[in-house]
C-alpha cells in the first residue's frame, strides 16, 4: 500500500467554495443515487473539487465536501488519501503520469521515464520551477495493447517511441496541444496491418 | 479461427463509429422489448443453457451466478457493473466503452430485469475519463430513445443506469471493495459470506458482473443459447476478447473463438512474436495474476479456462502478456511484485506486510544478490499470503511468483552464482 498524506499546512488554501456552477452540477451528481445514499457522491464530488481547484485537492476542499455530504472530515480524509487519483499537493499544469507496469517495460517505458526526466529535467514526485509540468510513475493504466503510455491531465498518449515522446514534450512547452491517442497510425488497438473497413 | 459472422463486437475498433443509429444498424436494441417478454427466468437460463464464464478473471458460471438472487424482493436489488480494469495486461473493456457502448448498456438493461433489479450502476475506472465521458453520452442517447427509464424499451420496467467514476485504486476491482466504494468509502474487501447476492449494495441483493460478460449478453439473448455454446470447447464455450501486450510485431485486442490456441492467436492476429516463435521465453496468459507459462507449453496450450488451468495457470481477463528471450524473465515478475505492493488495500497483514516482502526479496534476485536458500524462503512466504487474506489480491501477488520459480528455477540459481563468482573475483 502507499502512504498519503494532506500537503502540510503551509500550502493549505484557508477557504474553498464550489462555483456556482459546480454547485448546480453537484445537485445533478446527488440525483444519481438512491434517497439516502447520497455518501455515494464522495468520489465524484472531490474529482468536481479537484477540478475546480488547479487539479489538486486541499483540506478546505474536502471540508466543504463533508459538511455538503454531512459526513465527518474523518470519513472524507481516508477516502481522499486512500485514491491516488486525488492529489493532496499542488502539481503543474500538465501533470504526466508514467505507466512502467511490465506490459509498458516490455515495450520501452524506461526509455519513455528517461526522456520526460531529461526534458523536464525533474524527477518522479517533482514539478519544474515554472509550476507547468509535474511527472509521476504510475501502475497499469490499461491500455497494454498500446504500450507504452501516458497519461497527461485526462488524455492517454499511447504507442509511444522516443521521438513521439520528444515532440510531445515540446509541444506542450510551446503551448500547442499534441495528438491525444495513438501516436502510430493506428485509430485505437487494432493490429497494425489492418485499416479502417466496415 | 473466427468467422466474421461469429464475432459479437462489430467495431471493437471504433472504426464505425458509436453513435445509437450507427450501433442500433449494427443490432443493437434490435427488439429488445420481445426479449424482456420472455420473462426473466428464459433470461437466466437461456444464459445457463450458453455456458457463458464471466470474463472479469474468476470465470464462474454468469446464469448460475445471476440465479443466487433472491426470488422474492423485499428490498431493492442492484446490478453493478465492474468497469474497473486494471489487471495489468487487460484492455478489453476499454473498447467496449469506448467503441460498443451500446452493447454493455442494453446487456445491462437485459441482466438487470433478470435480477428484479431497477438500478445499475456502472463502476468505471477514474483514469478512463474519454470512456466514461463516451458511456455517459452512450446512456443519454438511450434514455432519450426510451430505451431506459420509466418505462424502459415499451416494457412497463423500470430502470435506470447511473456512470459512478472511481478514483485510482486497482483494489477496487474486487468486487465487494467496488461496492465500498461506490458508497462512498476507502475500497477495502469485505469478508465473505454474506455475498453480495444478499448483502451487496447499501446492504440490499447485488450482483457485481463485468462488462464484457454483460455486453455480450444481448447477442446470446438473440442468437441463442445454443449459438454460443457451439462455439469453443464444452464449458469454455463462446468467443472472447483477447487483449495481446509485449513482445508482438502488433499487439491488439481481438476477438477471437474460445480455445483458440496461443500460437495461433498470437501468430494470425498480433503479426507473431518478434523475432519469430523461437524467439518465445514465455507468455502471461491472462493478466498479471497468471502464473506464466514458458515457450514449450506455450506451443501447445489452447486459450481457454481449463486448458490453461491445466497447465498451472488460467485464462483470466485473456491479457496475454508475451516476452521474448529479450527479456529479463526475473525483472519482470518483479516489477509485477511491485505493482501489488503499490496496490494492497492494507487491511490484511499477510498481504500488507507480505507484498512488500516479496518486492524487495525480488528485486535481489534481479541482480543475484541472495543464496539459493532464498528462493525457497521467497517461495515459503509466498505460499503463506496465497489464501489468508480477505480478498484474492494476496493471491494474485502470490502466483506470479511462484509460477517464475516452478518454470525459472536455474535462472535464478544462474544468477545468484554469477552474482557470487564476480564478488569472488573482485575479493581476489
Amino acid at each position: 500500500m502507499s502512504t498519503r498524506r494532506p500537503a502540510p499546512d503551509n500550502l493549505q488554501p484557508e477557504k474553498f467554495a464550489f462555483t456556482k456552477e459546480n454547485a448546480k452540477a453537484i445537485n445533478n451528481i446527488l440525483l444519481k443515487y438512491p434517497e439516502g445514499r447520497k455518501a455515494s457522491a464522495l468520489l465524484p464530488l472531490l474529482d468536481l473539487a479537484q477540478r475546480q481547484h488547479d487539479n489538486w485537492l486541499p483540506k478546505a476542499a474536502m471540508s466543504e465536501v463533508a459538511k455538503i455530504l454531512s459526513l465527518p472530515m474523518i470519513k472524507v480524509l481516508e477516502v481522499a488519501t486512500f485514491y491516488t487519483m486525488y492529489n493532496l499537493y499542488p502539481v503543474g499544469k500538465n501533470l504526466l503520469q508514467i505507466c512502467t507496469t511490465t506490459p509498458c517495460w516490455l515495450r520501452g517505458s524506461e526509455d519513455i521515464v528517461s526522456i520526460c526526466k531529461d526534458k523536464l529535467g525533474i524527477n518522479f514526485g517533482a514539478t519544474t520551477k515554472d509550476n507547468r509540468f509535474t511527472l509521476l510513475e504510475v501502475e497499469c493504466l490499461g491500455a497494454c495493447s498500446n504500450a507504452p503510455m501516458i497519461q497527461i491531465n485526462d488524455d492517454f498518449y499511447e504507442d509511444l517511441t522516443k521521438e513521439s515522446m520528444k515532440k510531445i514534450i515540446e509541444d506542450l512547452k510551446n503551448g500547442k496541444q499534441p495528438k491525444i491517442g495513438p501516436q502510430s497510425d493506428r485509430k485505437g488497438a487494432e493490429p497494425i496491418n489492418i485499416k479502417v473497413q466496415v | 479461427m473466427i468467422s466474421s459472422e461469429n464475432i459479437i463486437f462489430k467495431d471493437i475498433y471504433g472504426f464505425d463509429g458509436c453513435s445509437l443509429a450507427k450501433s442500433e444498424k449494427r443490432g443493437d436494441w434490435h427488439s429488445t422489448k420481445s426479449l424482456l417478454e420472455k420473462g426473466s427466468d428464459w433470461i437466466i437460463n437461456e444464459i445457463k443453457a450458453s455456458e457463458l464464464r464471466g470474463r472479469g478473471g474468476a470465470g464462474f458460471p454468469t446464469g448460475l451466478k445471476w440465479s443466487f438472487m433472491p426470488k422474492v424482493k423485499n428490498k431493492p436489488h442492484y446490478i453493478v457493473i465492474n468497469a474497473d480494469e486494471s489487471e495489468p495486461g487487460t484492455c478489453k473493456d476499454r473498447e467496449i466503452m469506448r467503441n460498443e457502448p451500446h452493447k454493455l448498456i442494453e446487456g445491462t438493461l437485459l441482466a438487470g430485469f433478470a435480477m428484479q433489479a431497477n438500478h445499475g450502476f456502472i463502476y468505471i475506472r477514474g483514469e478512463f475519463v474519454e470512456e466514461a465521458k463516451v458511456l455517459d453520452k452512450a446512456i443519454l442517447e438511450a434514455y432519450k430513445k426510451g430505451y431506459l427509464g420509466k418505462n424502459a424499451c415499451n416494457s412497463g420496467f423500470s430502470f435506470d443506469i447511473t456512470l459512478h467514476r472511481g478514483a485510482g485504486a486497482y483494489i477496487c476491482g474486487e468486487e465487494t471493495a467496488l461496492l465500498e466504494s461506490l458508497e462512498g468509502k476507502k475500497g477495502q474487501p469485505r469478508l465473505k459470506p454474506p455475498y453480495p447476492a444478499n448483502v451487496g449494495l447499501y446492504g440490499c441483493p447485488t450482483t457485481v458482473a463485468n462488462v464484457e460478460t454483460v455486453a455480450v449478453v444481448p447477442t446470446i439473448l438473440r442468437r441463442g443459447a445454443s449459438w454460443f455454446s457451439s462455439l469453443g470447447n464444452k464449458n469454455n464455450t463462446g468467443t472472447k476478447l483477447f487483449c495481446i501486450s509485449g513482445h508482438v510485431n502488433s499487439p491488439c485486442v481481438v476477438e477471437e473463438e474460445m480455445g483458440i490456441s496461443l500460437k495461433e492467436l498470437l501468430e494470425k492476429h498480433a503479426g507473431g512474436v518478434i523475432g519469430g516463435w523461437d524467439n518465445l521465453l514465455a507468455v502471461i496468459p491472462g493478466g498479471a495474476s497468471t502464473p506464466l507459462i514458458p515457450a514449450d507449453i506455450c506451443s501447445t496450450v489452447n486459450m481457454d479456462f481449463d486448458s490453461l488451468k491445466n497447465e498451472g495457470s488460467g485464462l483470466g481477463t485473456a491479457g496475454v502478456i508475451v516476452m521474448d528471450k529479450s527479456t529479463d524473465i526475473i525483472k519482470a515478475i518483479w516489477r509485477l511484485s511491485k505493482f501489488y505492493k503499490h496496490e494492497s488495500c492494507g487491511q490484511c497483514t499477510p498481504c500488507r506486510e507480505g507484498t512488500g516482502w516479496v518486492m524487495r526479496s525480488m528485486e535481489k534476485l534481479i541482480e543475484g544478490n541472495a543464496d539459493v536458500i532464498d528462493i525457497d524462503a521467497l517461495k515459503n512466504v509466498c505460499d503463506q499470503i496465497e489464501g489468508h487474506t480477505i480478498c484474492g489480491l494476496g493471491d494474485a501477488a502470490a502466483w506470479p511468483v511462484q509460477g517464475l520459480i516452478k518454470h525459472f528455477r536455474p535462472e535464478i540459481e544462474k544468477r545468484i552464482d554469477n552474482y557470487k563468482n564476480i564478488n569472488l573475483k573482485a575479493a581476489e
